[in-house]
């Protein structure tokens, strides 16, 4: 069984972030992720990043993992526990995982005295006949595939989702040698950044507007889409059906916080569309109603990587302070959450804010 | 299809390894993700739904899908967007649930019967 005092789950920006703030208030951490490399989603992100420099504004996601990885690796507070999946948390305050090595596997328990849960966010489906043709990708994995694996999904791809993941996968398939048949957006505007948008549109890429995807077509394998428009409901409009031969359909319609872990620890949760979906209620420290149970980045509600890095970095400052060890927590949390501010200020940050305060308000009326 | 030049990216030499898709040997680096190293092969249907018998590929990345579930040298509900390559491994597709009970020895034949390897997967550590 191990013990540490502060266990953290999933070492992508917001788990990094979290458990380099415990430990450098003295706290043991025990920072646990399935893959063989921490970093999460910012291991393939090879865009660099808007925001402040305290976030690595300027910086490629892929760096800010290497960064964040060599803190995280050299800290001699911290023990990075990789190749684990993280099985269940039981009533009595233990987690199982499952670790693997060559092939091989064993069994681990931990019970830690606080957890922060960091598990991120996947990806969503969409419903239309067809959308289980292998082909048929979440774009986030299509990303991993490139730039992580360095091997193509395909030969010709249609991307759905304007928004600023869709616009940024599009333009790194390109890069990768991929044709990009379209982009296709079901909203009547596109979501993301213009300067993303417009790289696309100098590729010649188009992006329809108000259009959405009627069938993925195939025998084993997709061999085309059909797209058609949709009227103001939201509704395809019959007639209006353009067909794309295409061997990949990229999915960028948005992500759904991983909580899991957060629903059996018996984490009040609450249902919040702006957020991404479920998200557990958690008060300014970060911690869930669960007392010694912390939450950060997109398992607490989908946002993007520097807000995530911030959020990290209150629960794991939260988390030591519960402990006694932080005595400065009230000021480091109030730069923080200043740092958060800023980050959903404006117009992009305005679903987020929606969210927030929906949640806010659902804990009011308890 | 491996990625050969990129404008950002460069990826660093790895071990080849052989590899056997229903018993076709195929080259892949040692370590990345087995679905990774089929779609380099351009074999990209990794198994059949359980009920409908649909053919099911890669769609995550991230271990939590499920459909790219495949048998691993025997062992069946492999997740392969997570599962490294190793030398000689033996990739199956997966037909419907899978056979764990076929993949750790045939219960009786490994001197249990099903019901008991069932109970000691479960009981011991459970909550």
């Amino acid at each position: 069984m191990l013990n540490p005092q502060v266990m953290v789950v999933g070492a992508g920006p917001a788990g990094m972030s979290a458990a380099l703030a415990a430990a450098e208030w003295g706290a043991r951490v025990l920072l646990v992720d399935l893959f063989s490399e921490p970093g999460g989603q910012l291991v393939k992100q090879t865009h660099k990043f808007f925001g402040s420099r305290g976030q690595y504004a300027g910086t490629r996601g892929i760096e800010i993992a290497r960064l964040l990885g060599e803190k995280v690796r050299s800290h001699p507070g911290i023990d990075l526990l990789l190749d684990t999946q993280v099985l269940g948390y039981y009533p009595d305050g233990v987690l199982t995982m499952e670790r693997s090595f060559n092939g091989e596997s064993e069994y681990l328990k931990a019970r830690p005295r606080r957890l922060v849960v960091c598990t991120g966010a996947q990806e969503r489906p969409l419903a239309f006949p067809g959308n289980d043709l292998p082909g048929v990708y979440g774009a986030g994995a299509v990303q991993t595939l490139m730039n992580v694996h360095g091997v193509k999904p395909g030969r010709r791809a249609v991307m759905v989702g304007a928004g600023n993941i869709g616009l940024i996968i599009s333009y790194q398939l390109r890069q990768a040698g991929v044709e990009v048949a379209a982009v296709v957006e079901a909203a009547p505007t596109i979501g993301g950044y213009a300067v993303h948008a417009s790289k696309i549109r100098r590729l010649g890429i188009p992006i329809l507007t108000s259009h959405s995807v009627k069938e993925a077509r195939g025998e084993r394998e997709l061999e085309g889409v059909t797209v058609w428009r949709l009227d103001e409901r939201w509704q395809g409009i019959p007639g209006t059906e353009c067909d794309f031969e295409a061997d990949v359909l990229c999915l960028a319609v948005g992500l759904s916080p991983l909580t899991e872990l957060l629903w059996q620890a018996g984490c009040r949760m609450v249902y919040v569309p702006e957020l991404g979906g479920h998200v557990p209620w958690r008060d300014e420290h970060q911690q869930t109603s669960v007392p010694g149970i912390f939450v950060a980045g997109d398992a607490s509600g989908v946002e993007e990587a520097s807000s995530a890095m911030v959020s990290g970095r209150i629960a794991g400052l939260a988390a030591a302070a519960s402990l006694g060890l932080c005595p400065c927590y009230r000021e480091l949390a109030r730069e923080a959450h200043a740092q958060l501010e800023v980050l959903r200020a404006g117009p992009p940050g305005e679903k987020i804010r929606r969210g927030l305060a929906r949640l806010g308000e659902v804990a009011r009326a308890c | 299809m491996r990625i050969r030049e990129h404008p950002i990216l460069t990826f660093p030499a790895r071990r080849k390894v052989t590899f056997f898709f229903e018993g076709r040997p195929l080259e892949g680096y040692e370590g990345e993700p087995i679905a990774a190293a089929l779609h380099a092969a351009g074999i990209r249907v990794l198994r059949e739904s359980p009920v409908l018998g649909r053919p099911r590929g890669f769609f995550c990345a991230v271990g939590n899908c499920s459909s790219c579930l495949m048998v691993v040298d025997g062992v069946p509900n492999v997740r392969v967007c997570v599962e490294k390559l190793r030398e000689g491994m033996r990739v199956e597709r997966q037909a419907g649930k899978g056979n764990l009970l076929a993949a750790v020895g045939g219960g009786r034949a490994s001197g249990l019967d099903s019901g008991a390897a069932l109970h000691g997967c479960g009981g011991e550590e459970g909550a």
